[in-house]
């Protein structure tokens, strides 16, 4: 094949967990792909080959069936070894949704995931303030800005203790917080009992984002709004740009 | 005590009559062994036999230019262009809802989910019409409540949205909950899958969950007979359901089907291995031999007819050639699944069940499948059922029509199903573009211009008042919602839901229902592509209203330009287009305000429908409506304020303009305007310069239109002859409509 007459930047390359029992795979699969320079490849459970990735999604969905606790088994599949390296050498990871209980599971995020307060499942179009826009998650807002997305989970009532909150507001690691449509994070609109109104929250070092709303299914106007876009946004200008945490 | 079943013989024990015994040892040329009665009984049970419907279901029209595959297969199968087909099949599962609300309805959704994938389609959408008694009983709390937590877990595990249903509340469902579901799936037309086991010397593999006892005669026990006093003691033939298999399951199929690796595929269901087996025997013309012992079981100690009739849940049955067999074990253990060579197809016409070495059954396919005796029944026309509606003063007119409108908009049956819909995940896949709510749901198709619509309709007061028109309202009004949005109705699925056919009355609506369906089909272009009969929905000898529900599928070709039924700018002119004349009979104001069920419904005319609904499929299309939505439960203004509601914006409406057929009788009461229900409208919202171009469209239609009021302000007006009969502000319609059930369930009353 002839090359390229004119080398555009290398392609930002984005890995999707494939969990059994994970069902948003191909909606991160498909969102990411809907922006130019992206490559998008699969990683199956049992692979822990990472190599060349810039960042790895770990996608929504029932992994392993979840009967158990929300992430439990996942963290112990061969791939969560690899993905705890890779966040340890600063690679980017995000996890949505199940992704996010499955960071918590495998303690690459602090805190944990109970029951929504009212047992039920629950799927809605959420408002969210971002409270954190310098990472490489969230650089493409701004701070205080709200956004909407979907949640839908049953097991997405955050909790940490005072001690585990303070520490997170002092790191500025709280990275979403559920708020009403003028951005105040009231107890009314907060779906699920989460502790101070977190949807999403990052390690100390910015590397590592897990949220229960899912950006991927707000990336088109047709189907809820673009608000998630930004998102992967960041990402993909967090990599072409070359920046270091 | 004495226990009179111990002097039963073994087939009236199964379900089977004298008769259908003496014709079971006729075809065997000798008595069947246990096993063999014990197949038997689930084959020609009314579930898989469709004994008392098979004569009547083939009224109903099947053909179509875009149809790929109709009634027959696991589920129709229909070409929407592009490269594209839609799978499609609703269901049953009432009996073990209503015995086991969470398992029953968890089941039901795995159970269509196998039918779609069966196909080699890819499941891209759930719609559950449910329908249960009246909230004000504790039980029907619990069985909604438990019946709506099974479609979410099950539903939600799978990753597959539902995107829509129906719910409705009345005493007729008290004792027999309805518990439908519906799937759709997408396929390429050249990677459709057929339950066909073709090719002698190929091999059967059976995929997924070992075999257990659970559901044991689920078929004939269950699902065949009416409910009485030993209800609670069928317990154990509900099954239990795992989403998390079916998703594995539902991945290993579809990735044999792209390495091609199938040549038939089946889903276990209703009679466990025995119908699956010999039903791909059938269709493919061969015989089929299985070897029990090689099936992974659940227990040890298993009888024989249990492995064969066990109705454990998410198992396949796949036929793959020998040289195929590593390969499609290969992608099996893949996904962690346990998968057996547990038979292969033979020449011939038997299906054999052997036990190792020693065969333990020898049974003819076709008589198995295809030659269940067929009942007619002397249809008999219900007594309370009357040829003339009641007379239009029959009640007294209520005092504060304002406060009959909050009352209807927070009454179970219209109020907000946001409490049901939010536990459903509806946005996954992403394709999903009209959230639940509306007319019909729609889902774009990635990379196309067009989408694919779906409703499903069912209204079981209007077919108990006449099932005839009945039938031929539901269909027009699953067309109605579906020309709402813009898209255009293709083809219908459906679940008829009645009560024991062998009785006269019974039987008559069931056939009544099936003609009014027919002709509406007909009328309207979408041939029926497959479905399903649940009959004997019945308690203590009373049954269910009889309840066809439709599932309807359309197609937009330009998602662009979806339709959606909430007000969006305020000024705009308020259009009511077709109709004809409300009548309280059947309506959900005759039931909640006036406590009764009575009289004739009117009839739908369906050339007209047909006129209607592509009026407003053009208005859409041409950008000249803001708004579409079809006037039904709770009448005109229930349509209207729920219109308000979803737009945030109110609107004063003249009834005078909207009295239907003008010159065919007196002028009709403000509440009959108001509250009454007649099939065929759908009201509109227009920018006022777009009115005389839809005028001038409607006439050349020979359809009626009348501008009835405008769009604005922050309250809901209705005037009549000049004097406002209903002034509310639109905040009072929105907290009588948007958390009622919430409300009525949190509050336990």
């Amino acid at each position: 094949m002839p090359a390229s007459p004119q080398t555009s930047a290398p392609p930002v390359r984005f890995g999707v967990v494939i969990f059994p029992g994970s069902n948003c795979d191909t909606d991160a699969h498909d969102a990411v792909r809907t922006f130019p320079g992206v490559r998008a490849r699969y990683l199956w459970h049992k692979d822990t080959e990472l190599d060349g990735l810039d960042c790895i999604i770990l996608p929504g969905g029932f992994s392993y069936g979840d009967y158990l606790r929300s992430g439990a088994i996942a963290r112990f599949s061969p791939l969560m070894d690899a993905v705890g390296r890779f966040a340890g050498d600063g690679g980017l990871v995000l996890g949505i949704c199940n992704g996010f209980q499955v960071l918590l599971e495998a303690g690459l995020l602090p805190g944990a995931m109970q029951q929504n307060q009212k047992l039920k499942f629950i799927c809605r179009l959420v408002s969210l303030r971002v409270e954190n826009d310098s990472l490489p998650f969230t650089r493409a807002y701004s701070k205080g800005q709200v956004i909407k997305a979907p949640i839908a989970h049953h097991e997405g009532n955050y909790f940490i203790d005072r001690d585990g909150l303070d520490e997170l507001e002092a790191n500025n690691q709280v990275v979403l917080r559920y708020c009403d449509e003028d951005g105040e994070a009231t107890a009314a609109v907060n779906p699920n009992g989460s502790v101070s109104n977190i949807a999403g929250v990052c390690n100390r070092e910015g590397n590592v984002f897990g949220l229960m709303p899912h950006p991927e299914r707000v990336c088109d106007a047709l189907v809820g709004g673009t608000d998630g876009r930004g998102v992967f946004e960041s990402v993909i200008s967090r990599v072409t740009s070359g920046a270091e945490l | 005590m004495t226990n009179p079943t111990e002097q039963k013989p073994a087939y009236e024990l199964l379900g089977l009559k004298a008769a259908e015994y003496q014709d079971i040892c006729q075809r065997l040329n000798r008595e069947p062994n246990y096993l063999e009665l014990a197949v038997f009984s689930l084959m020609w049970s009314e579930h898989c036999g469709y004994k008392h419907s098979r004569p009547l279901l083939s009224r109903f029209p099947t053909e179509g230019e875009a149809i790929l595959q109709g009634p027959g297969e696991n589920a129709g199968v229909i070409d929407i262009g592009g490269g594209r087909a839609i799978a499609m099949k609703i269901e049953s599962h009432n009996h073990p809802s209503a015995i086991e609300p969470f398992e029953g309805a968890a089941t039901g959704i795995g159970g269509i989910v196998r039918d779609i994938f069966a196909m080699g389609a890819r499941p891209i959408a759930n719609l559950d019409p449910l329908h249960f008694g009246s909230l004000d009983k504790p039980r029907q709390r619990y069985l909604l409540d438990g019946v709506v937590e099974g479609i979410a877990a099950y539903g939600n595990c799978m990753g597959i949205p539902t995107v829509g249903g129906e719910i409705h509340f009345e005493d007729a469902y008290e004792e027999n909950c309805l518990i439908n579901v519906m799937c759709v799936g997408m396929v390429e037309p050249d990677k459709i899958l057929k339950a066909r086991a073709t090719g002698p010397g190929n091999l059967v593999i059976l995929i997924g969950s070992s075999t257990g006892r659970d559901g044991i005669g689920g078929a004939s026990i269950l699902a065949s007979a009416e409910f009485d006093e030993t209800a609670e003691e069928k317990r154990p033939t509900v099954q239990v359901g795992n989403p998390f298999m079916e998703k594995k399951l539902l991945e290993a199929c579809l990735e044999m089907r792209d390495e091609g690796l199938l040549v038939a595929l089946q889903d276990l269901g209703a009679g466990g291995l025995s119908s699956s087996s010999s039903e791909m025997a059938s269709k493919g013309g061969t015989g089929i031999d299985i070897d029990i012992a090689m099936i992974p079981l659940r227990e040890p100690g298993m009888e024989p007819f249990e492995i064969m009739i066990s109705e454990s849940q998410e198992r396949m049955l796949a036929v793959v050639t020998p040289g195929n067999e590593a390969a499609a074990l290969a992608v099996c253990d893949k996904w962690d699944l346990d998968a057996t060579v547990v038979g292969k197809v033979t020449e011939g016409d038997r299906l054999r069940v052997f036990q190792g070495g020693e065969m333990i059954a020898d049974m003819p396919v076709k008589s198995l499948v295809d030659e269940a005796p067929t009942y007619i029944v002397e249809p008999v026309r219900p007594g309370h059922q009357v040829d003339e509606p009641l007379p239009e003063d029959h009640y007294r007119q209520p005092d504060d029509l304002g406060e009959v409108l909050t009352t209807l908009l927070a009454s179970p049956n219209i109020c907000s199903k946001r409490y049901v819909f939010e536990q459903y995940d509806y946005t996954v896949q992403t394709d999903n573009a009209l959230w639940p709510g509306g007319d019909a749901a729609v889902l774009r198709i990635k990379g196309s211009p067009t989408g694919v619509a779906l409703t499903v309709d069912g209204n079981g007061r209007k077919c108990y008042l006449d099932p005839c028109r009945g039938g031929r309202t539901v269909v027009a009004e699953a067309a109605r919602n579906l020309s709402c949005v813009g898209a255009r109705p293709v083809a219908i699925t459906n679940c008829l839901n009645f009560g024991n056919p062998e009785k006269g009355p019974i039987y008559y609506q069931f056939q009544q229902a099936i003609e009014g369906m027919s002709e509406a089909c007909e009328a309207l272009g979408t041939p029926v592509t497959g479905g399903n009969v649940s009959f004997y929905n019945e308690s203590f000898g009373q049954a269910v209203y009889p309840n066809p529900v439709v599932g309807m599928m359309g197609i937009i070709e330009d998602t662009g330009k979806i339709m959606t039924h909430g007000f969006r700018r305020e000024g705009d002119a308020v259009l009511l287009i077709g109709g004809a004349r409300p009548a309280v009979d059947g309506s959900e104001y005759q039931l909640y305000i006036h406590g009764e069920v009575a009289g004739r419904i009117p009839d739908v005319d369906l050339e007209k429908e047909k006129s209607l609904q592509a009026l407003v499929r053009q208005a859409i299309l041409e950008e000249k409506i803001n708004s579409a939505h079809d006037v039904s439960d709770g009448g005109l203004a229930c349509c209207i304020a729920e219109a308000a509601v979803a737009g945030g914006m109110g609107a004063m409406i003249d009834l005078g303009k909207a009295a239907f057929a003008p010159g065919a009788g007196p002028a009709l009461r403000a509440d009959l305007l108001l509250f009454g229900e007649a099939p065929g409208a759908v009201m509109v919202t227009a920018a006022p310069e777009q009115v005389d171009g839809l005028r001038v469209a409607a006439e050349a239609a020979a359809v009626p239109l009348a501008v009835i009021g405008r769009v604005g302000g922050k309250r809901l007006v209705f005037s009549d002859a000049g004097a406002e009969v209903i002034n509310i502000p639109i905040e009072a319609a929105a907290g009588a409509w948007g958390d009622a059930l919430e409300k009525i369930l949190e509050a336990g009353v």
